[in-house]
This record gives structure tokens, sequence and C-alpha cells, in this order.
């Protein structure tokens, strides 16, 4: 496995959180893994991004150019990151919040309103747990089982009331993407 | 038991502070290193020890040239233009010998530069910074499970050689997040004690921590022991890594995040059958001179890579006695070289009748 993900969107919708979220459950299922944001003078409603690297090696770089797993949260991170995701690679979006034509015909892709479903949970917040989903459903790793346990360690003590509903999220994302 | 856990880089380097016995941390802010002084602010009260924001660089090198004048296993961390407020209190500190551990969490410069990572700093980490003939033990690692082992170190060679130690890294290996294993604390009773330090004369004769000689015969007496030090330390602490060197023709050189970035493109130019390998330095004072001279009859061919304009290049060119043709690939300002290009850097010369 040699798995290398950017997640991009807007500074405010849990980009790097879920980045972490999936190094973390990466590592607890044995791999390597690296996260690395762009940080830069950036703000709420600014851009942000950064890259996860799952790897059963030592992993060198932990910068990517090119990605083979591509999340896309808004408008502005499509256009920036689509040119550079790989041949074959796995395009997931919000299709609430971006419109997508289809252009790359070398690719998988899962449209998700993950913004609407997230609504629908009642916080908007957690857009980001239902595309993470999404993607695990897919691709069937990590494991629900090492998932949730990452989660659980991020939010930690001080923010355990927030499990449940991240959990939700999750669970709708999974779903979705098993139906996708 | 050793735990292994997802941390960013700051944290690592601050966390292996505390393990390492530092319980004094004094700093201002910059990016891209805030995470450590942050996690000290929280931390060291956990273990008795005391965090202090300063007003200035200035005051906190001096705040650390105190601490460790009483003894202490003390910390400050800071970026570019901070480390070079720094500078004066640093030269005070390696003249009067005491130990300290200093992080440089590199980014964009000159001047205020940006906030982006960079290497940059390499002339004034191993060249001096401030002024007169001293220098700064400089440990450069290239991942997080090495930055938290050298922090160790870093504290037991201050003690050993009462000399300022630098972590130099940069704001990619500062923010990113990897598993490191956490070793246990080591045993504070097992530091060494410090009979040079101030700590109140009750009982026996006072010390004196000073930094002027007046006399030239005392001052450059001073001046021949402090080079005979660091001829000791030139003896005992250089450390490297020789990746994939066995049966190498060419070879890259680069320290840091620009080392480990070579690493991956080496796995793939040996895949497309070049003989290629890695001399990397992790102490950049003291250089590993040596090591290059030994190679400078097997090799034909050096590329350097680093976030500079050409600093650390001096160091492997004088190394390989200018044998050995020496290429540069810089970036600077926030942008790190990519794998693919270095990869292609060398293809261009060496890819011919590769397979």
């Amino acid at each position: 496995m040699n798995e290398k993900i950017i997640l991009a969107g807007f500074g405010g919708q849990g980009i790097l959180l879920a980045g972490r979220l999936l190094a973390l459950a990466a590592m607890k299922e044995g791999k390597y893994v690296t996260w690395i944001p762009s940080y830069g003078p950036e703000m709420r409603g600014g851009t942000a991004n950064c890259a996860v690297t799952i790897s059963d090696d030592l992993i060198g770089s932990p910068i990517i150019s090119f990605p083979n797993v591509l999340f896309v949260f808004n408008q502005p991170s499509l256009e920036k990151f689509l040119p550079k995701l790989l041949s074959k690679g796995l395009l997931i979006y919000d299709n609430s919040l971006v419109y997508y034509d289809d252009r790359r015909k070398d690719i998988d892709v899962i449209a998700i309103p993950a913004t609407q479903l997230s609504v629908e949970l009642g916080d908007q917040r957690v857009a980001n747990l239902i595309m993470l989903g999404a993607y695990i459903s897919k691709r069937g790793f990590p494991s629900e089982g090492a998932f949730l346990s990452a989660l659980k360690e991020v939010l930690g003590d001080r923010k355990a009331s927030m499990f449940e509903i991240n959990e939700k999220a999750f669970r709708k994302g999974l779903e979705y993407g098993k139906s996708a | 038991m050793a735990e292994k856990l997802l941390m960013k880089g700051n944290e690592v380097l601050a966390e292996a502070a505390v393990r390492a016995g530092c319980r004094f941390f004094f700093g201002y802010p910059i990016t891209p290193q805030n995470e450590i002084p942050e996690y000290m602010s929280w931390r060291l009260p956990e273990v008795g020890g005391v965090y202090l924001q300063a007003e200035s660089e200035v005051a906190a090198i001096n705040m650390v040239f105190g601490a460790a004048g009483a003894g202490a296993r003390v910390l400050t961390s800071s970026s570019g233009p901070g480390i070079s407020l720094m500078q004066e209190g640093i030269s005070y500190i390696a003249a009067a010998e005491l130990p300290c551990v200093i992080i440089n969490v590199a980014r964009g410069g000159p001047g205020l530069g940006g906030i982006l990572p960079a290497q940059s700093d390499y002339f004034q980490a191993t060249k001096g910074g401030g002024h007169g003939d001293y220098h700064l033990i400089v440990l450069a690692p290239h991942d997080l499970q090495e930055a938290f082992d050298l922090t160790v170190l870093a504290f037991e060679l201050a003690d050993k050689y009462r000399n300022p130690v630098m972590i130099y890294v940069d704001g990619f290996l500062g923010q990113m997040m990897e598993p490191v294993e956490i070793r246990d604390p080591v045993d504070l009773s097992n530091i060494p004690p410090k009979p040079w330090a101030i700590t109140g004369a009750k009982g026996r004769k006072r010390n004196l921590i000073k930094t002027l000689y007046l006399e030239g015969e005392m001052l450059e007496a001073h001046n021949f022991k402090l080079k005979k030090k660091y001829e000791e330390i030139a003896q005992n602490e250089v450390r490297y890594e020789l990746y994939m060197m066995e049966d190498a023709e060419i070879a890259i050189s680069a320290y840091g995040i620009s080392a480990r970035i070579s690493k991956t493109a080496v796995k793939i130019l040996r895949e497309k059958g070049i003989k290629i390998g890695i001399i990397r330095p992790i102490t950049l004072f003291p250089f590993p001179y040596n090591v290059y001279e030994s190679f400078s009859d097997k090799l034909k061919y050096v590329l350097v890579v680093e976030m500079s304009m050409g600093q650390f290049v001096y160091d492997v060119d004088y190394g390989l006695k200018r044998k050995v043709p020496v290429d540069l690939l810089s970036h600077a300002g926030g942008i790190a070289p990519t794998y693919e290009e270095i990869v292609s850097c060398i293809m261009e010369k060496f890819g011919k009748g590769g397979n």
C-alpha cells in the first residue's frame, strides 16, 4: 500500500483534522504514515490543505506533488489539485459545494453531498467525517475499529461529547459509499 | 514502556526536551515553531519546571544564560529572525562554556523572509553567527524519531562539553506529524554534577562565570582551550548516515528534510539501475569531512540538495577535497525539492543506457 492523499478545502471545514484522523487510524493498523499541512498566513475561510501518506514502507518525502487520492471540499481546491491527481486515482468531492464536470475520464469519482447530509444530521461541522466514511467504505481501509479509536483519541476528554455526532456522520458516509 | 504516538515535530522536540530533564524554557513566539513554547507552557509546570515567555529573543537567550550558569537543563527555541537576535547571547554562552540547547525551526530568509520552511541558516548555525571564535554543536534530524533522540542527546552533549547545542530543523519537520516512540524519561539522578555552577557558595569556594579577559595572553589561552574542546568534539561526536552507499558510483548529499526527500529519489533511481546513495551528515558541527574524503576516490559525481542558495555545498566540496564534480540543486523560500526533480536531475546526466 502506498496511498498519497491530499485533502483540500476552506479553513474551518476540518480538513487538517480529517487528515490527522486518517493518518492515526492507519498508524493503528500498523502502517507507516506522515501528515503535513500546508501552513501559511491562513485564516478561517481561507484555503487549507494537508497531505497524508500511508505506506507499507518507510516514507521518504512527506510532501505530495501528485496524489492518488484527492478529497475536495471547495471549488478552488478542485481547480488547483485535480490536474495533479494521478491517472486511476480517486476523487472524492462534496457535491453540495463543488461542481465537477467529469472532465477526467481516467479516474474514479465519489460525489457525495456531504454538507447537505451533515445539515440533515444537525451539525454542518461533521461533513468531513462523512467524506472520510465514503472513502473508507470504498477502500475497505482502515477498519471501522481503528478509525473510531482514532476519533476517540483525537477528540480526547475535552471534546468527548462530540464523539456521537462524529460517529453518526462517519457511518452516514460509510453507508453512502456502499450504495454509491 | 515506550509508547508510539502520532505527534507534530515541534511537539516531539518539546516532549523530548522534558524527558531529557529540561526544566526551564525561555522564548518568544515566532512561526513555524510556536507549538514548542505552547507545549512547554503547560508541560513544564506539570513536571515542576518553569516556562516563561520573555519580552524578546534578546531577553530569552540571556535568561537561558542565567539558568545554564545555575546548572539547569535549559531550552530556548525560535526561528531565523529570532535566532539572529539571540546571537550575542549565544556567543557569550559559548564563551562562558555553559550548556544549553537552542532549537532553530528554520524558515525562509533573509530578513523577515517568510514563515515557510528553509535550510538557509546553515552558515549561521555552523560557522558562527555571533562574534568571536566559537562553535555550537549542531544536530540535524531528518525524521521525527531522530528529532526525539537527538534532542535527548543534545542535552547530554551540552553538559558533557559545557557547550551550547543547536537542533537545526526546518519548518516541514516542525509542522509534520508521524509516529514517534516516546522514550522513557532520563534518570535525573544520573546527570553528572556541575561543580562549576553558581548555586550559592555556601561551604565552598565561590564560582565565577565570565567572558571578559582583558589581558591578551589570558584571552588567547581561553581561545586555545576552546579550540582544543572543539577538536575533541570533532574527534568524538561526528554522526552521519550512509544510505545505499556500498556500491554507489554517484551520491546525493543532503541533510534534514532534503535528505529525507532524497531517499525517495534514490529508491526510484536504484530501480532504474543507477548506483546511487546518500551521504547524510547528522552532526553539521562537527562535520563528517573524513567520510567525504573516504569517498573522494570512489565517486564520479555528487549532487547536493539543499533548501538554500548554496551553503552546505561548501562543506561537501571541502570534504571531497574538490576531487569529485559537485552540482547543487537549490530551493528557497518555502519551496522544497521534490523527489521527481531530483530523479530527473540525475537521469539527465546518467540515464542514457540505463534500463
